[in-house]
């Protein structure tokens, strides 16, 4: 009855809706990188001071305020680089993972009852060599049955799917999964309890990274994983992030060295949409997918993950400044999925 | 103490009937006091918010809300158009019933439709759409004298005229009278239905919590009985008016009667066009209004088939006084440029619901006072011309209204 006049569309199912938005972004993406990358230092110059004055001075888009990452108890700058090794204890490579539900604030003054591992989203980035023993201690202390489920190659027994092997774990119980960390690469672990979209949209996911036996070589090593939340439970997102606060690295740059390599792990967590993408200013990358191929397959300034999709990107900046980056889907980078670089000396 | 309690009660009935109240307010108090004993809140809280009225101004889209629910709200992001925007707003926690401006920098352009969506503390968002965007007139003296003019080109002007019909009136027999007055019964059925279906349909986009389409209704039996009381009133006045005189019961009191039936009618179909006038307004504030010939003439011709109703009673008695005349035009005419002005610089889905009703209620009575003039010489309401004479109301009304679209 309320609303009777009121045309009540939600818009955000693919990548339409966003034609209507604030032409000047997608403008400025195609004028200002490639001056910067082969004009003169002046036009870089004048390029960035541009650029800074259209992006923080127009005050058409970002979140009013900030959030404070004490009440959170998670910093997306604190995660950015924090890798868990776990401990190694007999040989074998073991961490203690606890799901709890936890209300999280995900756009400044926004909260979002979400589910989590550790207490974080995403949960903690777990890192392993390859061929290493691997083994998860997994506790449930949240109101609702979960499990884990790892991307990799395993038995099923420990594939963390309802049914097969272990299945849910209800609240209150506990398992252990354990397999070898293979193939090398970037992968994903999340829950996998129905409904399935629900459980991974609420939080429960994170990062595995299985180093080649070699290693890579030195970087600076960045994790992003770019994801979404649905706070009207409409199933579609309304408010995006990497790293699950939005414009986080709008509001404080993410430092890096000028010149360093830089190494990000990306992947695309998100729920409800099909596609997100990266897409770097005035640099570009060399992308490997999957990180299971040691040669780049690629070298761009944007790519295009889908559901469960990662990446290594590597890059260096050869300027100092403050370069943007954010998902070439500008609707959900005008929703929170955008930030900075601060490139020092 | 019984002593006393008959001594309290013979000194003073209302303090006895205080009591209850009184009971009741310490009851309250202390149940509050206590946070509802036994009661625990189950459920996550409701957060609803009315847009009442939209704002468009250079760079700027100013929403004014009212909480429409159970639970404060606090709107923490606004997103327009799948995009974070920028806001202010004049209230960080809006309370139940409370309203609280929202204005949210954003560079719209005119004529594109945007979706503003408010994002509370607990990520529920607040919907309202923006049908071809159009900055908001500023109320200022040409303003209000543009509204003044529409409201005489589609209220004053065409009643008027249609209260030229009246020496033709005065012509045709007794019967074509009857005929007439049921051809204004009809019109009026017309506009009653009208206005409360438009009232209910603007009540819709309103608060809930203040009444919704109820409101309508309460606003109809309100002017219904108002009126009813007007009556009685003037009824009596007239009585005891025509006693005074003694010997002249003939000319004086026909006219007055026939003068009270086409005041009644002109207040109602004023009242009408009150709501009338607050629909054009209110589209002219949004954008939404075609401003222009045709509607200006789809409009005189409806309304100037109202003229004709009021000037139907007082064909049958006596000469009517030119300055009543023209009293009753304005009384029928005027409230639409009134409207227009509330319409456009102060509308609110819930007041003009109220109006709305108020018109329906007002153009009730009136039916219910003219009726008896349609019946026949044996009696019967529906005679055969009566009923054409109500279907030929509705038909030119709805035929003239096909013309206007607000």
């Amino acid at each position: 009855m309320r609303k009777l006049w009121e045309d009540k569309v939600s818009r955000r199912k693919l990548l339409g809706g966003a034609a209507a938005t604030s032409a000047a972004l997608p403008v400025l993406h195609e004028l200002i990188p490639h001056q910067a990358l082969h004009g003169g230092t002046s036009t870089a110059e004048a390029a960035v001071a541009h650029h800074r004055q259209a992006h923080r001075g127009s005050g058409h888009f970002g979140a009013v305020g900030r959030v404070d990452p004490k009440g959170n108890g998670f910093d997306p700058h604190t995660i950015l680089r924090d890798f868990d090794e776990g401990v190694v204890r007999g040989g074998v490579r073991e961490w203690e993972i606890l799901a709890e539900d936890r209300e999280i604030e995900v756009a400044p003054g926004v909260k979002y009852a979400a589910w989590t591992y550790n207490g974080r989203v995403p949960g903690p980035t777990l890192r392993a060599r390859e061929g290493e023993r691997l083994r998860i201690n997994f506790v449930n202390g949240s109101k609702h049955p979960h499990t884990i489920h790892f991307h990799g190659i395993h038995r099923d027994l420990s594939d963390g799917i309802p049914g097969v092997g272990q299945g849910n774990v209800p609240p209150g119980g506990s398992t252990v999964y354990e397999f070898d960390a293979t193939p090398f690469g970037l992968h994903l672990y999340h829950c996998h309890s129905t409904p399935l979209a629900e459980h991974i949209a609420k939080g429960l996911y994170g990062a595995f990274v299985i180093d080649p036996k070699a290693g890579r070589p030195p970087a600076d090593e960045l994790l992003m994983v770019m994801n979404g939340f649905d706070t009207n439970f409409d199933r579609s997102n309304e408010v995006y992030a990497v790293n699950t606060v939005a414009f986080a690295y709008m509001d404080e740059p993410i430092r890096v060295k000028r010149g360093e390599l830089v190494r990000i792990y990306l992947v695309n967590a998100l729920e409800f949409d099909l596609l997100n993408s990266f897409h770097i200013h005035a640099n570009f990358f060399d992308y490997y997918p999957t990180g299971t191929r040691l040669e780049p397959r690629d070298f761009t300034d944007t790519v295009i993950q889908g559901q469960g999709e990662r990446g290594i990107l590597e890059l260096r900046f050869p300027y100092t400044g403050k370069y943007m980056f954010h998902a070439h889907v500008s609707e959900f980078a005008e929703l929170g999925w955008m930030g900075f670089f601060e490139v020092e000396d | 103490m019984e002593a006393a309690t008959a001594a309290l009660r013979r000194r003073s009935p209302w303090l006895t009937g205080l009591v209850p109240v009184v009971v009741l307010a310490a009851a309250i108090g202390l149940f509050v006091a206590l946070d509802a004993p036994g009661l625990d809140r189950i459920g996550v809280p409701q957060e609803e918010l009315a847009v009442e009225r939209t704002v468009l101004r250079p760079g700027e889209i100013a929403l004014h809300v009212r909480n429409d629910g159970a639970d404060p709200v606090q709107v923490r992001q606004a997103i327009v158009n799948d995009g974070f925007a920028s806001f202010t707003q004049s209230d960080r926690e809006i309370g139940r019933l409370g309203g609280a401006e929202v204005k949210v920098r954003y560079p719209w352009i005119e004529g594109q439709n945007y979706e503003v969506m408010l994002l509370t503390s607990t990520g529920a968002t607040i919907d309202h759409a923006i049908e071809a965007a159009v900055e908001t007139p500023d109320a200022d003296l040409g303003f209000y004298g543009l509204m003044a003019l529409i409201g005489l080109y589609v209220g004053v002007i065409p009643v008027a005229i249609g209260m030229l019909w009246l020496p033709w009136i005065r012509r045709v027999d007794a019967r074509w009278t009857r005929f007439l007055l049921a051809f204004t019964v009809g019109l009026l059925g017309f506009l009653a239905i009208e206005a409360l279906l438009e009232g209910t349909e603007i009540a819709g986009n309103g608060p809930e919590v203040l009444g919704g389409a109820a409101l309508v209704w309460l606003g109809a039996a309100g002017a219904y009985l108002a009126l009813a009381g007007v009556d009685a009133w003037l009824r009596g006045r007239a009585q005891s008016g025509s006693t005074g005189e003694g010997s002249a019961p003939g000319e004086g009191q026909a006219r007055r009667l026939g003068e009270r039936a086409a005041f009644l009618v002109a207040l109602g179909i004023g009242l009408h066009n009150l709501g009338e006038g607050l629909a054009i307004g209110s589209a002219y504030a949004i954008g939404s209004l075609a401003l222009g010939a045709a509607l200006v003439v789809g409009f005189a011709l409806h309304n100037t088939t109202e003229g004709l109703a009021i000037v139907a009673p007082v064909a049958r008695s006596g000469s009517a006084r030119l300055r009543t005349l023209v009293l009753l035009g304005l009384v029928a005419g005027a409230p639409a440029v009134l409207g227009a002005w509330i319409g456009a610089s102060a509308f609110h889905p819930s007041l003009a619901a109220v109006m709305f009703g108020i018109g329906a209620g007002a153009i009730a009575q009136v039916i219910v006072q003219i009726a008896p003039a349609i019946r026949a010489g044996d009696g019967r309401l529906l005679s055969p011309l009566a009923t054409s004479g109500l279907l030929a109301g509705l038909a030119v009304m709805y035929a003239t209204g096909l013309m206007v679209s607000v």
